[in-house]
């Protein structure tokens, strides 16, 4: 195996894209350390991050987008106060992957390529409106984050792209977001169902919405029509009743030893209502 | 396949080794440093035995290539007594009678230690999430979470 640490973005794609064989890029290696170990992965070249510089840096904009380093690890997302402050939701996902080991290394990016549907992290980037910046050999292009993944361990890059940022939109004033996941335990496990909502309100109105769910299909899915019940309304009972019956109807589980495609479902109903009224909370300045 | 040499601090020393791109830390760190103390439960990340700081953060070494030591700061269990003195984790682990067979001991010891250096009054339930990463196969861990907390409160001068 050849071992790169290149130290800009560039000299990266261009490693990437002369590689022959199989190729990895290395941020936290909280998987591909796992499949190389297991036999899953054997790397022909090991394209290593870190040294470019600003992948470890997380920056608030004047105009209050967030951009997150791909080497920023989990811990370092949640020591951010101001980042846990505007979204909440989405470092709470990130904090749920792996222990306080794994959370040293384990970086979102990664979480986001290793294409799992189970992935916390991703439902809470996607419920945002997060996107991510790709460099190519045809350049750069910025790409939601529900695009990238293709389906169980796949992802849409090109041979030679990769992710060079995550971008958070601006949070605003009256935002929240929440993801929740349901393990039969509760830590170190990996979701049988997960949900990510975030909300923007004016008054005690809602007026955006966007809602994810994880472990439910192949790739994590995006449901409009579960956010359309809420958008306009002050997430009264008959609200959260339809975002409910939208959120099941929008599951296409597997079932398996982790819970049956039924309890899948049904699982992701209660969660949607959980998360959309903590992200209310939080949406109100309240503390939850 | 042609090694890298790497240069790298382990407990406070500068240390240099030829590593394959495929090595593990953890194997590096047994293998070509003979520093036996951390130990490989699994290789995947899922026990904890292996833990090692790395610039400060608490890691799997299992989960990171040696080569990505070059130019960072480790620090294994060989350096958590000092001048021959237990460290308190290490003196409480005795006391409370918190391992059995030990296999996990060093690992628990280097993860324990770096909760405290940044929490040094955890509650219980901080200590047990703390060390959720970290398996132990025989002492029904109850004896190690009172260790820890008996070790953190001497340590804040409480006990
Ligand atoms: S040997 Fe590294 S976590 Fe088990
Ligand atoms: S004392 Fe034997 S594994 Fe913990």
């Amino acid at each position: 195996m050849q071992y790169h640490s290149p130290t800009s973005f560039d000299a990266a794609v261009q490693l990437a894209q002369d590689a022959t064989g199989v190729t990895r890029f290395l941020a936290g290696g909280t998987d591909v350390l796992v499949q190389m170990r297991a036999g899953m992965v054997t790397p022909d070249v090991m394209i290593d991050v870190k040294k470019i510089p600003g992948v470890k840096d997380c920056v608030r904009h004047a105009d209050g987008r967030w951009v997150i380093g791909i080497a920023v690890s989990g811990a370092e997302l949640g020591a951010n106060a101001e980042l846990v402050a505007d979204w909440p939701g989405v470092v709470e996902g990130m904090e749920l992957v792996g222990s306080t080991q794994v959370q040293g290394r384990a970086t979102l990016v990664g979480n986001l390529c290793n294409g799992s549907p189970a992935a916390d992290s991703v439902p809470g980037l996607v419920a945002a409106g997060a996107t991510v910046r790709v460099s190519g050999p045809n350049g750069v292009r910025q790409v939601a984050i529900e695009d990238i993944p293709a389906g169980p361990g796949k992802t849409t890059l090109a041979k030679g792209e990769m992710i060079t940022a995550i971008e958070l939109p601006p949070r605003g004033d009256s935002g929240g977001d929440c993801y929740l996941r349901f393990i039969p335990r509760t830590e170190m496990d990996i979701a049988v169902v997960g949900c990510a909502i975030n909300v923007v309100l004016e008054g005690d109105k809602i007026t955006s919405a966007r809602i994810a769910l994880g472990a439910v299909a192949p790739t994590i899915v995006v449901v409009p029509e579960a956010a359309d019940a809420i958008i306009g309304t002050a997430l009264d009972d008959g609200a959260l009743e339809k975002m409910v019956a939208a959120v099941r109807a929008a599951c296409r589980p597997i079932s398996d030893k982790r819970g049956t495609a039924e309890f899948r479902t049904h699982v992701a109903g209660v969660l949607a209502r959980r998360a959309a009224e903590t992200a209310l909370r939080r949406a109100k300045g309240e503390k939850a | 396949m042609s090694k890298i040499h790497v240069t790298t601090t382990v407990n406070n020393e500068v240390v240099e080794f030829l590593a394959d791109p495929r090595e593990t830390l953890l194997d590096c760190l047994r293998d070509r440093l003979d520093l036996t103390g951390t130990k490989e439960g699994c290789g995947t990340g899922d026990c904890g035995a292996c833990s090692v700081t790395v610039d400060g953060t608490l890691v799997c070494s299992c989960l990171v290539l040696g080569v990505e030591a070059e130019g960072a700061k480790i620090e294994t269990i060989e350096n958590m007594a000092q001048d021959g003195a237990l460290h308190p984790l290490q003196r409480k682990f005795i006391e409370h009678a918190a391992l059995q067979c030990g296999f996990c001991t060093p690992g628990i010891l280097v993860a324990a230690k770096a909760l405290l250096d940044k929490t040094p009054d955890p509650t219980e339930t901080e200590v047990r999430y703390w060390l959720a990463g970290n398996l132990c196969r025989c002492t029904g861990y109850d004896k190690i979470i009172r260790a820890v907390m008996d070790a953190a409160a001497e340590m804040r001068g409480a006990a």
